[in-house]
């Protein structure tokens, strides 16, 4: 068990998801950025896709009741084990009533903290991980929940206990984005756009998908797109040109076309930028020009 | 490539199916999803496409590719599945609404919606809610021009060419006509939810 003893910010549960379920309505969830949690999991001994905890731009206190193994990834947080600053990105021995607290992060938007043994909330279709659009997995973190915690892998404890890792953040160069199903909904100029523009991300941004706000992106066709099944990290482009990207909580099908998807690792740090941060895309893989545009049969 | 079917690319874990024929849609989502390999986590169908997404762990693109191209596009499995049936108490707050839009007595609404068949063409919005095709031309509407803040679980409601059971309380704007004591989704169930791509509807009068 694991008391929480303050939190500010939104603080959920996240594993790697629901996939599987699509059919029925059911978004895949899971952590927004998969990166840090498995590494978080990694450092603690789990399996990568253990349950932790996402903390979004907040401040956390918990206690152990046992001796735990504790590690924190994602933004980076300055932290404490009772008054003792320690380190993120490596193995944290966490003893029983002792307190580990988590500071705001300084940049980045999602801290990760995984305790051996992966947060052991019951599943619910096969993931422990809190869906926000559509409420399926447990209710939000609050103060004074208590979290049982599996019990740890056996054997030795993990081979790997410290990462060195740059802050995968948006200022690591541009996101890269393959070209998407509807790409031919657009013009060549629109992919130049989208390759060199750069966009800031607004504040209404949550899990379900990060909204940018920069160079137009206009359609070279008009009509209306019948919903079809989007995927995280999918660039949907409304007739606005503003475009979103959904992350882990999207909803299964969207309305608009998707003119490129990132790829999963370019998700995972746009899911670590803040409202008001800058972003770059660059186009990567086949079908980079208009000429061999997608659509092969 | 297997005919009638445009592959077209969605990241590194998913392509996307467009079916040019879009009766033909709910035949090849089923056979594609009653014999995915592994590695396949999600086939989704929607209007007129499919999303397919894989665990490039355990597959390839290509594997996915070709198998999408091996799967027969009909399946003769379901043919004889039996039509889902919904009892309705038809008592909605915009059944006279609709009838006046269409033209029609409330009676002759309640007809209609139980005269047709329903297929559900998909799913989404909220969990085990399913868009269900079939729905009388007469009764076809735009949706309400002020959706409503909730509506209560249960609800039976049209909108546009589809009418749908509402699976729990949430905001909608679709036309209300009436309500149904059935549980769509329910996760205390061993298949949660009541209606999957592809099933037959059909809505029955229950007496107010």
């Amino acid at each position: 068990m694991m008391d929480v003893l303050e939190v500010s910010g939104l603080l959920t549960v996240q594993d790697l998801g629901r996939p599987g379920y699509g059919h029925w309505g059911v978004s895949p969830s899971g952590a927004a950025d998969r990166t840090s949690l498995r590494l978080a999991n990694r450092l603690v001994g789990n399996d990568e896709g253990s349950a932790a905890l996402e903390l979004t731009l907040g401040t956390l206190t918990v206690r152990a009741r046992s001796r735990t193994l504790v590690a924190i990834t994602g933004a980076p947080a300055a932290a404490w084990i009772d008054d003792r600053p320690v380190p993120t990105l490596r193995s944290l021995l966490l003893d029983a009533g002792r307190t580990l607290r988590l500071a705001r992060p300084t940049v980045g938007l999602r801290t990760y903290l995984a305790a051996s043994g992966g947060v052991a909330v019951p599943e619910v279709l096969g993931s422990r991980s809190t869906d926000t659009l559509s409420g399926l997995g447990p209710a939000p973190v609050q103060a004074g929940d208590a979290l049982p915690l599996g019990r740890p892998a056996a054997g030795p404890p993990p081979a790997v206990d410290v990462f060195t890792q740059r802050y995968l953040g948006g200022g690591d160069g541009p996101l890269p984005v393959l070209l998407g199903p509807r790409a031919d909904w657009f013009s060549a100029d629109v992919l130049r756009t989208l390759s060199s523009a750069s966009y800031r991300v607004t504040s209404d941004s949550n899990r379900v998908g990060v909204r940018l706000d920069g160079a137009a992106l206009t359609r070279s066709r008009t009509g209306e797109l019948a919903p079809e099944g989007v995927v995280r990290g999918a660039m949907q482009v409304p007739p606005s040109g503003m475009p979103m990207v959904f992350l882990s909580d999207h909803p299964v099908t969207g309305g608009y076309p998707v003119l490129a998807v990132l790829l999963p690792a370019a998700a995972d740090r746009l899911a670590q930028l803040r409202p008001g941060d800058e972003v770059r895309f660059a186009l990567v893989g086949p079908g980079r020009s208009a000429e061999d545009a997608p659509g092969s049969r | 490539m297997t005919s009638g079917v445009i592959i077209r690319p969605c990241g590194l874990e998913a392509v996307l199916l467009e079916v040019e024929d879009r009766g033909q849609v709910l035949d090849r989502y089923e056979a594609l999803s009653a014999h995915a390999p592994a590695g396949v986590r999600d086939v989704v169908p929607s209007q007129v496409a499919i999303l397919v997404s894989f665990d490039p762990a355990v597959t390839t693109l290509e594997a996915v590719v070709a198998w999408i191209g091996a799967v027969p596009a009909v399946t003769s499995s379901r043919a004889a599945a039996a039509a889902v049936q919904i009892a309705v108490t038809y008592d909605g707050e915009d059944l006279a609404a609709v009838a006046a839009a269409a033209g029609m007595t409330s009676e002759e609404v309640v007809r209609a919606h139980t005269a047709a068949e329903f297929r559900v063409a998909f799913c989404g919005f909220t969990p085990g809610f399913a868009y269900l095709s079939g729905l009388p031309v007469e009764l076809q509407l735009p949706r309400r021009s002020t959706p409503r803040t909730r509506v209560p679980a249960g609800s039976v409601a049209i909108a546009s060419e589809f009418s749908a059971v509402y699976p729990q309380a949430s905001p909608g704007g679709w036309h209300l006509l009436g309500r149904a004591d059935v549980r769509m989704w329910d996760l205390d169930r061993e298949v949660p939810g009541l209606l999957s791509p592809g099933d037959t509807v059909r809505f029955i009068a229950s007496p107010p």
